[in-house]
């Protein structure tokens, strides 16, 4: 909708079309752009998929939001004058009280779960004094800006600062302690409450001494419920994404089709001192004595397996090729299997090559994806490589689809089982295109 | 008579909208330049190569012209100036 209104500033009439289930955010993004009555056009859901005769179908049959011919609705939103709404346009503040009305806990409860600023289980109740105790976590001032967040990136972004992570924090049950890694987590402005209709969530990694400090767990169940400081950080960071960037409200600014799990509470510390490997931070050019959090987003899938076994590298290429191949892999493993591959002679850096060059799928399979065709496609017909030798490639051949650098390893875990895991995991040194700008990495000293 | 608290609004903060006009709209879309816009989502660009179609079969005097933006979901002022400069209106589609 963003390049419609670019287009009608320019004085030329649109209209955009859109599958009629985005009904409801298109009315909310038109409103947020000061333009409430641009005449959007809809035919039915889905587009993705459908066949020529389909969606030819739906040219020549009928709009299932304004009940009227597709043709008609396109030709008269071009045609038919403008009304005195369409001259008003709308502008307006919309003005966020730093309190609420006092009220009861039940019914501020029930408030806040009503609005839509609960992830649907109670909260901590942000009262002045709790948020005053929370605020003594950090030495940055409270109405120091923090950043900006939104929930993908054709909608509006709200600036946010220290206060209202604070505020979120309290509500998420974090300390104190914990509130500087969750405010470096929210300054990198990379949300774990993305609308995208694909489900992302993010995965968050903790480095350094804070992790110490904190008393985060790197042990048995460390990516689990069994840790005050894991959980409340990864909670704290989902709260704060959702309310500071205007919500995450089904069909309204959160559209992910089957959702995510890991959106609850997904936050872990390095297991540095059992690693055979440096700390992830340290490859990432950081002194092993500063403290990170490194944000990986992704969450679409799992692959999980043991060792390095006799036939470790089978199994690896069957995950790899299984992957869903926009997003790369967050390798993370238990310090069994990093020493495995260490006595294996396998530094990170070597592990990470092999998963690369071992990434392979057929072209045909390649760009039979949403993802790709949707994001990674337009970079290939524009030359940008590796895509573009992909895109030459015979669709039975065989391609590598991950690079070494998209690859990212992290060890941590019980040592109870050998046991690694794959996650979707898109980790970004703010040097590439599309969503590979933001960097996903903060140190967390900053905001001590 | 229970307990009053005041607390927090958990929200950040939205920035001012700012109305903007729409364009003029044309009398007629006989003889005029319509840009079909492949928002370059997936099979975009088979509805729109669809909708070409009609307007050559039904509304053969209006002359469409399909061009892609550089990038999904991303700003475009390149793409944009050209429909303005060479276009007398616009599909996009589809987004979403």
């Amino acid at each position: 909708m963003g390049l419609s209104l670019a287009v009608e500033e320019l004085g030329v009439p649109t209209v955009p079309v859109h599958t009629h289930v985005f009904n409801r955010l298109v009315k909310a993004t038109a409103l947020a752009g000061g333009v409430p009555t641009l005449r959007n056009r809809f035919v039915p859901q889905p587009v993705v998929g459908a066949s020529i005769e389909t969606l030819r179908g739906y040219i020549e049959g009928t709009d299932p939001v304004h009940q009227e011919p597709f043709m008609k609705g396109v030709i008269d939103a071009l045609t038919q004058p403008l009304t005195d709404e369409d001259l008003k346009g709308a502008s307006f503040d919309r003005e966020i009280p730093a309190l609420l009305e006092p009220d009861s806990e039940d019914n501020l409860q029930a408030l806040f779960r009503q609005n839509r600023w609960t992830d649907m289980m109670p909260v901590v109740l942000p009262t002045e004094e709790r948020v005053e105790a929370m605020l003594k976590g950090t030495s940055v001032p409270r109405d120091k800006v923090v950043g900006y967040m939104r929930p993908t990136v054709f909608r509006e972004a709200w600036e946010f600062n220290v206060e209202k992570v604070a505020v979120n924090a309290v509500m998420a049950g974090a300390a104190p302690e914990h509130l500087p890694v969750i405010l470096a987590m929210t300054s990198l402005g990379i949300t774990a409450r993305s609308s995208s209709t694909t489900s992302f969530a993010a995965i968050s990694m903790v480095n350094g001494p804070i992790r110490k400090e904190i008393g985060m767990n790197d042990g048995i169940g460390a990516m689990g419920p069994y840790n005050h400081a894991n959980t409340a950080i990864g909670r704290g960071f989902g709260l704060t994404c959702q309310n500071v960037q205007g919500g995450s409200v089904p069909d309204e600014t959160y559209m992910g089709s089957v959702g995510n799990w890991l959106a609850y509470s997904a936050c872990f510390p390095e297991a540095e001192e059992r690693s055979p490997w440096e700390p992830f931070h340290v490859t990432e050019g950081y002194d092993k004595d500063q403290s990170t959090v490194s944000v990986f987003f992704g969450g679409w899938y799992t692959q999980s397996g043991y060792g390095p076994r006799e036939t470790w590298e089978n199994k690896f290429r069957r995950c790899l090729s299984a992957l869903e191949q926009y997003v790369p892999p967050f390798i993370v493993m238990d310090p069994l299997v990093a020493r495995g591959f260490e006595e294996m002679g396998f530094t990170k850096q070597k592990l990470k090559e092999w998963c690369a060059e071992n990434s392979r799928l057929k072209a045909r399979d390649y760009w039979d994806d949403m993802a790709i065709q949707t994001l990674v496609k337009p970079h290939a017909e524009a030359g940008v490589e590796p895509f573009a030798t992909r895109l030459k490639a015979d669709p039975d051949e065989e391609i590598q689809i991950f690079e070494p650098d998209e690859i990212n390893i992290a060890v941590t875990g019980g040592e109870t089982q050998a046991n690694f895991k794959m996650f979707a995991g898109r980790f970004s040194r703010g040097t590439g295109g599309g969503a590979a700008r933001r960097r996903s990495i903060a140190v967390i000293d900053e905001w001590r | 008579m229970a307990e009053k608290f005041a607390v927090h609004d958990p929200r950040g903060f939205p920035p001012k909208v700012v109305g903007k006009r729409l364009a003029p709209r044309l009398e007629t879309l006989d003889g005029k330049v319509v840009y079909l816009v492949d928002c370059l989502f997936d099979n975009s660009e088979n509805f729109m190569e669809q909708l070409r179609q009609w307007f050559a079969e039904n509304m053969p005097k209006v002359i469409t012209k399909t061009i892609k933006p550089r990038e999904s979901w991303v700003e475009d002022p390149e793409m944009c100036h050209a429909i303005a400069r060479d276009g007398d209106a616009a599909i996009l589609g589809v987004g979403l």
